[in-house]
């Protein structure tokens, strides 16, 4: 019970108290003249250095979730969930030289969102919606996710009553203060709160990999522990090393999910607010720190092993709550007083992204539909304002999921999240380097990679959880008539198709001569940098659309 | 809309395609899935994976100091890049 746990609460009311005092302050810091100007709160002042970009890019990606989900994989599969540490690595090269072109057109043209640019590139206010509401849905469950960090670590600490409403009162309370702070400060405050939740956290994770190997007899006695038990373990794809049959879909994950990230609306937040393509080159070289902390914390799932950590149950009966492994781990092994801490780092952990999520989903509502569909001649603080309000409703919208669904339900919609979100890449990523596709051909490849990814989800059941539908993203190759047992990533084949469709959808187009959209942006205004003459230049989106040059 | 004359500003160079590296290779999971040898304890599936961490910096790292447009003096002239990177 949770009297048995009161130095941890205390801690980790305090530590929570604090950074909630510091994202109140945030509206005063580094002052704007006005923050009633949607660049104001919702991107900070678009001048963000590289040491605040880079706690709040990091505090963005890597979220509480990551670092409990991440290890409750390897504890249950193992090295299969080791896809992260490819994944984090793979991702800053790749999008090296694209970031930088989406800073350099949207700070021209003062766009805010993924959206906006699209809508700029190709003329087709269809397909910046479609963008843009791919954005919303992919980022409300992981919103939820959030909050299921938080509620892994609350429950742990016996915080949990019997009813629906006692076992969620912490986290409303929580949310409660973060969405004040939010509305409040917008950008500044995530930005703020980032620097002690990563330094929360590097604290704790250094101190982990210290202690708790040197508790457990060695990081060889950790790993032959986890062999031990996945050789006992009757399910066939788990080991400490991958088999044949898992390494496509190893690869594919990795791959996927390194080319999902910065399509999502909150990343895209984070890159948009720092000040100069500099900012972000330094970032795409000093991220990948983080990269060696995740790594690190997966880690912690086979410490859990060695531990012989017995996950809690789950919300219904006869299921267990993997996500609790870490904090039962810190719970376990570390004096209660630093588990405090611990727990107070997965908590603030949740709080940043959520915030920078809310944000940059309350911008997408914002400037892509209430603009573009109710109020056309919508002034910056009307926008700052529709914004600070959607925040409020998005947070209250995360709440209500974990509340009335399982909380199973959100960490499939998350899955489905990285799917659909993919499916922008066409019109964004590969926006930003060619204007070669036709609008046309853009939504069509949607379209079908959207559909094609829903109906593989639909097709892959879950074994542990009993579930026909939607129970993995690992899509079997004999259900496309392959003579294999090899599973691969829907996201990659999705995204693939879409891309193929895009691809002959433009050809066709071009054949029959359909125009393209007016495309507002140059060539050169994918490579300006801060002092641009025309960077201050009025927002192009701002009243009727530019001119075409 | 009559254009300013268009700057000539591009992010180009060969030094980029080095990019490439980083994201092949820690994709290539034959290179690593094995458990020996050990390096402290580590499995070599999993230390290995964390020095492709260190490939990844390294490779960023270089490219963006190669590519870093030059002071003023070298931007003046108006040097495309790709050029004054090969005798870099």
């Amino acid at each position: 019970m949770w009297r048995d746990h009161m130095t941890e609460i205390v801690i980790f009311t305090l530590l929570f108290v604090l950074v909630s005092g510091m994202g109140f302050v945030a509206a005063r810091w580094r002052r704007p003249t006005d923050l009633q100007h949607l660049d104001e709160w919702g991107l900070g002042g678009r001048n963000f250095g590289s040491w605040i970009t880079w706690f709040l890019v990091g505090g963005d990606l890597y979220t509480a979730y990551t670092f409990v989900a991440v290890p409750a994989l390897l504890f249950g599969a193992g090295a299969a969930g080791f896809f992260a540490v490819p994944y984090t690595v793979i991702m800053y090269p790749m999008v090296f030289l694209v970031l930088i072109r989406l800073w350099s057109v949207s700070h021209r043209h003062g766009y805010v969102t993924p959206a906006d640019f699209v809508r700029g590139r190709f003329g087709s206010p269809l397909l910046a919606l479609l963008v843009a509401v791919t954005g919303i849905v992919a980022t409300m469950p992981y919103i939820a996710l959030q909050l299921i960090g938080i509620e892994a670590v609350l429950k742990t600490m016996g915080l949990t009553g019997e009813s629906a409403l006692a076992r969620h009162t912490p986290i409303i309370i929580a949310f409660v203060i973060l969405a004040a702070y939010t509305y409040q400060s917008g950008l500044r405050a995530p930005a703020l709160i980032a620097f002690v939740k990563d330094t929360l956290i590097y604290l704790v994770i250094i101190v982990a990999i210290i202690y708790i190997p040197s508790k457990l007899g060695g990081w060889g006695a950790i790993f032959d522990a986890a062999d031990a038990k996945f050789t006992a373990s009757p399910a066939p794809n788990d080991g400490i090393t991958l088999n044949t049959n898992n390494q496509l879909q190893y690869f594919t994950l990795a791959l996927g999910s390194a080319l999902a990230l910065f399509l999502y609306p909150h990343s895209i937040t984070g890159v948009l607010a720092s000040k100069n393509r500099g900012v972000i080159k330094r970032n795409m070289v000093a991220l990948p720190a983080y990269s060696l902390l995740l790594g690190l914390i997966a880690l912690l799932g086979y410490m859990a092993i060695a531990a012989k950590v017995k996950p809690l149950p789950g919300a219904t009966a006869g299921t267990v709550d993997s996500n609790t492994v870490v904090p039962l781990l810190f719970d376990q092994q570390f004096p209660s007083w630093f588990a405090g801490i611990a727990f107070a780092a997965v908590g603030i952990g949740a709080l940043v992204p959520a915030a920078i999520m809310s944000i940059a989903a309350a911008n997408l509502f914002t400037r892509n539909i209430y603009k573009e569909y109710f109020k056309r001649d919508a002034t910056p603080a009307q926008e700052a304002q529709v914004s600070k309000v959607t925040s409020l409703v998005v947070k209250i919208g995360a709440v209500l999921v974990i509340i009335f669904l399982d909380p199973q339900f959100s960490i499939d919609l998350q899955l489905i999240g990285g799917v659909i979100i993919l499916q922008t890449l066409p019109a964004v990523a590969l926006g930003l380097l060619t204007r070669w596709f036709h609008r046309g051909a853009l939504i069509a490849g949607w379209v079908a990679g959207m559909s094609l990814g829903m109906w593989m989800l639909y097709q892959i059941p879950n074994a542990a959880t009993k579930r026909a539908h939607f129970g993995g993203s690992a899509f079997p190759l004999s259900e496309f008539g392959f003579d294999t047992k090899r599973t691969i990533y829907v996201g990659i084949v999705a995204v693939l198709v879409n891309v193929l469709v895009a691809v002959v959808g433009t050809l066709i187009l071009n054949a029959a001569k359909v125009p393209h959209g007016e495309d507002e942006t140059r060539d050169d205004d994918y490579v300006a940098d801060e002092g641009d003459p025309r960077v201050q230049k009025d927002l192009a989106l701002d009243g009727e659309p530019a001119p075409a040059a | 809309m009559t254009n300013p004359p268009p700057v000539r500003r591009s992010d180009s160079s060969p030094w980029n395609w080095l990019l490439i590296v980083p994201v092949v290779v820690p994709l290539l999971t034959f290179l690593y899935n094995s458990e020996e040898p050990r390096l402290f304890g580590f499995p070599f599936f999993y230390w290995l994976q964390f020095a492709f961490i260190a490939l990844g910096v390294g490779t960023t790292t270089f490219v963006y100091r190669m590519t870093r447009p030059r002071t003023a003096a070298a931007s003046a002239t108006d040097a495309p890049s790709k050029g004054a990177d090969d005798v870099a």
